[in-house]
């Protein structure tokens, strides 16, 4: 591979770790490395480290800190949350509402949940892939324990109006949901106050906030039942059994910590910068659509479609010249299919095919899109002078 | 088939594409685009795939009368990287060593495109070789032309 500067625009799909953090954590891979149950001194100072990780997530969130479980990621998270909770809740109902567009962490958790006899509503979305409150408001049952509705779209960026979804769950007089959201992608954009958000159960992940990989936590109301799915030494309130990482539960806080302080700074910078590039590739490339909602969209998400130009190819293309992004296309996906984000908004088999995702970072720089755009543009019309005209 | 793996690659960190050395030139470097046929007088003509699929390949020949041999191959194509290079790779095929004869370009088979280019991943075999069956139509095409 050619030496090229890279620019990283895949911010949705992980990012880089943040200096601060990795050296918060470097001390529990040396000389702090004792496990957390132990009675010991070193098993103490490991139980510190992870009940203030604990204490600082659950004030930034606005919870207690009881109500934090330590997991290895945003889909075990999802996981635990959704099976856990409609397991344990069964005896009161057994359907369950989940919007269509969710990650695969969620939805194929709510597959295993059908298989189990539980029966699911799966919410219609508007063209920019705002969930439907009228539809939810009629899916609501008697017996609906479970609803879950994604905070902010992994693919398109979609923020959905979890407080307004909160309010129908609350106010239904037929029923008495949990109400679980995946803020993965939402966190260190917007606000994470579960109180004002009115979730009883949030999904959070480290690796999207600049902290390490294989770690994040479940936020779940302490009123609420919940069944383990992973067996063993009773860590985390017997809700998550495993030596707990130590390292990265401090590294996860400190990066939650910073993403926090960074938020409403970084939120307005980032909007500014994605609008920048947007109009500039729209001014630069021809026959362009945005995927998604122009207005209710993350600050960092650009998702696109080219017509006439194929996704994994152009991906390849923009890699080769230093540059990352992602598609929805169905040549990239393992089973072939276009992304059913992209699907359930509309987006025709054609476009989806043409899709491709940039999503920026603490580290992106308005050179970095300038770069880009001049790249892209110069991909593009590579790739439809192979393209049949017709 | 087995399809093989570019284990040349596999280990470096970074390099190890999911497409072998073979696909990745043809891809990087296309041989053979045909970019305006509006003055190109081909022969033959074939147009396989559709948009939604993700394919759509166009071929263009040009036949050596005498000796019955494809002397030109062009093409252009909507897809990823594999069907790009597949494309390409057909063309070299059908053009190389004074040119592929009509019955063996119509007898191609997508297999032996694969093997020239190291290998594909088994789930893009199926969707992303075309070349076969535009050079077919092309070949097709040709013959009811020269009929008349």
């Amino acid at each position: 591979m050619k030496k090229v500067p890279r620019i990283y625009l895949d911010n949705a799909s992980t990012t880089p770790i943040e200096p601060k953090v990795l050296d918060a954590m470097l001390p529990y891979l040396k000389e702090k490395y004792g496990n957390p149950s132990s009675l010991h001194f070193e098993g103490r100072i490991a139980k510190s480290a992870i009940e203030k990780s604990r204490e600082k997530i659950a004030q930034i969130i606005n919870s207690e800190k009881e109500e934090i479980i330590f997991t290895s990621g945003g889909t075990e998270s999802d996981n635990l949350a959704i099976l856990g909770i409609a397991r344990a809740n069964a005896n009161k109902g057994k359907h369950i509402i989940v919007s269509s567009i969710e990650h695969k962490a969620v939805l194929d958790s709510y597959k295993k949940l059908e298989k189990e006899g539980f029966s699911v509503t799966y919410l219609d979305v508007n063209k920019n892939g705002i969930v439907s409150l009228d539809h939810l408001k009629s899916s609501l049952k008697p017996d609906t324990i479970l609803v879950s509705v994604m905070y902010a779209n992994n693919e398109i960026g979609t923020i959905q109006p979890i407080k307004k979804i909160s309010k129908i769950i609350k106010d239904s007089k037929t029923s008495n949901p949990i109400f679980h959201s995946d803020a993965c992608q939402a966190v260190g954009a917007l606000l994470i106050d579960i109180k004002e958000l009115g979730v009883d159960a949030l999904t959070i992940s480290s690796s999207k906030i600049y902290g390490p990989k294989g770690v994040g936590c479940l936020y779940l109301n302490k009123e609420i039942k919940i069944e383990p799915i992973i067996f063993g030494g009773g860590q985390e309130n017997g809700i998550r059994s495993g030596t707990e990482n130590v390292a990265s539960i401090v590294g996860f806080s400190e990066a939650l910590s910073i993403s926090e302080k960074k938020r409403i700074s970084e939120n307005k910078r980032l909007t500014k910068l994605r609008d920048y590039f947007l109009s500039k590739i729209i001014k630069e490339i021809k026959d362009i659509s945005l995927n998604g909602d122009k207005k209710n969209r993350l600050p960092n998400n650009i998702n696109i479609s080219i017509q006439k130009v194929e996704g994994e190819s152009l991906l390849l293309l923009l890699d080769e010249c230093g540059i990352s992004c992602s598609t929805g296309s169905a040549c990239s996906s393992n089973n072939l299919k276009p992304s059913h984000v992209l699907t359930k908004i509309g987006v025709s088999r054609e476009l989806a095919h043409c899709s491709i995702r940039f999503t920026l970072g603490r580290y992106t720089k308005k050179a970095d899109l300038d770069y880009t755009v001049n790249i892209l543009s110069k991909c593009v019309d590579k790739i439809r002078k192979m393209s049949p005209t017709k | 088939m087995k399809n093989k793996n570019n284990k040349k690659n596999c280990c470096k960190d970074g390099e190890d594409w999911i497409y072998s050395r073979e696909v990745r030139e043809h891809f990087f470097f296309p041989k053979n685009i045909l970019f305006n046929e509006i003055n190109y007088k081909a022969d033959g003509l074939g147009s396989v795939g559709s948009p939604a699929c993700g394919d759509v390949m166009n071929v263009w020949i040009k036949v050596n009368k005498k000796t019955g041999r494809i002397k030109e191959c062009k093409w252009r194509t909507f897809g990823c990287a594999s069907a790009i290079a597949s494309a390409s790779m057909m063309s070299v095929m059908a053009t190389e060593n004074g040119g592929m004869d009509l019955k063996t370009a119509q007898n191609l088979k997508p297999e032996q495109i694969v093997e020239r280019l190291g290998g594909l991943p088994d789930r893009k075999f199926h969707c992303s070789v075309l070349g076969h069956e535009a050079l077919r139509e092309a070949v097709l095409d040709y013959l009811k032309h020269a009929k008349k």
